[in-house]
């Protein structure tokens, strides 16, 4: 452990709500490639109160386990595994989904150009070039909506703002310990990232269909959730310019 | 003046004063913060205020332009009501917020309590290791 400190430290967060079935296989996977390639890695599971055996598949994993006593939903249990590598000093922090969406060979394709420090974010993409499950229609066109509402707010080209496998610097790290938004947090963080003077780059990467689990959009409260979003990312605009001018 | 709303009046006062006794009550056990009784100590005494003062209402809404006084009651109730529930509204976030934090830093300070016992326990084993000098490679 001691002959790779020189390294930057990477803390990869999982948050897993119900995930007994894939949060073994992801886990494991993570640790292959951070072996592969020499990372200094830690994985951390934040178990978001999952009422299955997700805690104890968990326990039994070489990964430092947080378990959340209430439910906090998505962006909670993100946010936790933010405090927790903050707190601990991580160079970097990447989420990654714990329903096995994330193939493991994709992993070193964001950790890679962020530890070369390309950008303060690393999105990995589904669509910048079109290879692997494209997910269902209807959800590429509400993506192709935040996308457009982002470039709107932002002025940047974020092709695939839903994406939870991403990776973010110190820098990042720092902002969101103090703020990340809270149900579904990847469209809004990416308008905070940019508010907050923060670099966005995007690589292509291929993603599966989940192995278990359920995605956190349903199909019966994708209105709610465009809704949602869609006044969060404009109250995530005007409270951020205000603290800019401030 | 006649004496039937007389009657009225005297309910009137006495329930007004049931509930103000009933919200001192909950205050006074601790169930009702006082920042939240407030709204509804103002709301006993404007009702106490209208049930003993009878031509209140009539002259209050003709003051207005209101023809009808009761509709002056409906406008007034919904609005306070409406300003009462965005209230709840913020603290119900406020409370959502705190909750979150909260349980964040729990789960976090669990997590690196059990580092520490689990350290703890790693050290002593080491100790003993030394003691009859067998130690592994393993840390």
């Amino acid at each position: 452990m001691t002959d790779t400190s020189h390294k930057p430290l990477i803390a990869a967060i999982i948050p897993a709500y119900n995930e007994e079935h894939s949060i073994g296989y992801v886990v494991m996977n993570l640790l292959e490639v951070a072996k592969t390639h020499q990372f200094n890695l830690d994985v951390i599971v934040v178990n978001d109160s999952s009422t299955d055996n997700t805690s104890q598949i968990a326990a039994k994993l070489d990964c430092i386990l947080i378990n959340l006593p209430s439910n906090l939903g998505i962006g909670g249990a993100v946010q936790t595994g933010f405090k927790y590598a903050f707190l601990k000093g991580y160079d970097f922090a990447m989420q990654v989904d714990g329903d096995g969406q994330h193939p493991p060979k994709e992993i070193s394709k964001i950790i890679l150009p962020a530890l070369a420090n390309e950008a303060d974010v690393m999105i990995g993409s589904r669509f910048l070039e079109k290879s692997g499950f494209q997910s269902t229609f209807l959800r590429r066109l509400g993506i192709n909506y935040f996308k457009h509402i982002i470039k709107v707010f932002c002025g940047i080209r974020v092709s695939d703002c839903t994406s939870g496998f991403r990776i973010i610097n110190s820098k990042a790290l720092e902002i969101v310990n103090s703020y990340y938004p809270d149900e579904y947090p990847e469209p809004e963080s990416v308008i905070q990232f940019h508010q907050n003077n923060l670099t966005i780059k995007e690589v292509q990467v291929e993603m599966n269909e989940r192995e278990g689990g359920k995605s956190s959009i349903r199909a019966f409260n994708t209105l709610y959730y465009m809704i949602k979003v869609t006044i969060a990312i404009l109250f995530t605009y005007i409270r951020l310019k205000k603290h800019k001018i401030k | 003046m006649n004496v039937v709303p007389f009657r009225i009046q005297i309910i009137t006062i006495f329930i007004t004063l049931l509930f103000l006794i009933y919200i001192g009550r909950l205050i006074v056990k601790g169930k009702l913060r006082e920042e939240y009784s407030f709204f509804w100590i103002v709301l006993a005494i404007i009702l106490g205020v209208f049930s003993i003062w009878r031509d209140g209402l009539d002259i209050i809404a003709k003051s207005l332009g209101v023809y009808m006084a009761p509709n002056l009651v409906f406008t007034a109730a919904i609005f306070a009501i409406f300003v009462y529930l965005i209230h709840l509204s913020i603290v119900v976030s406020k409370l959502h917020n705190k909750n979150k934090d909260l349980t964040q830093e729990i789960a976090i300070m669990k997590t690196l309590l059990e580092d520490l016992h689990k350290k703890e326990l790693t050290d002593k084993s080491e100790n003993n290791q030394q003691l009859t000098k067998e130690h592994g490679t393993e840390r």
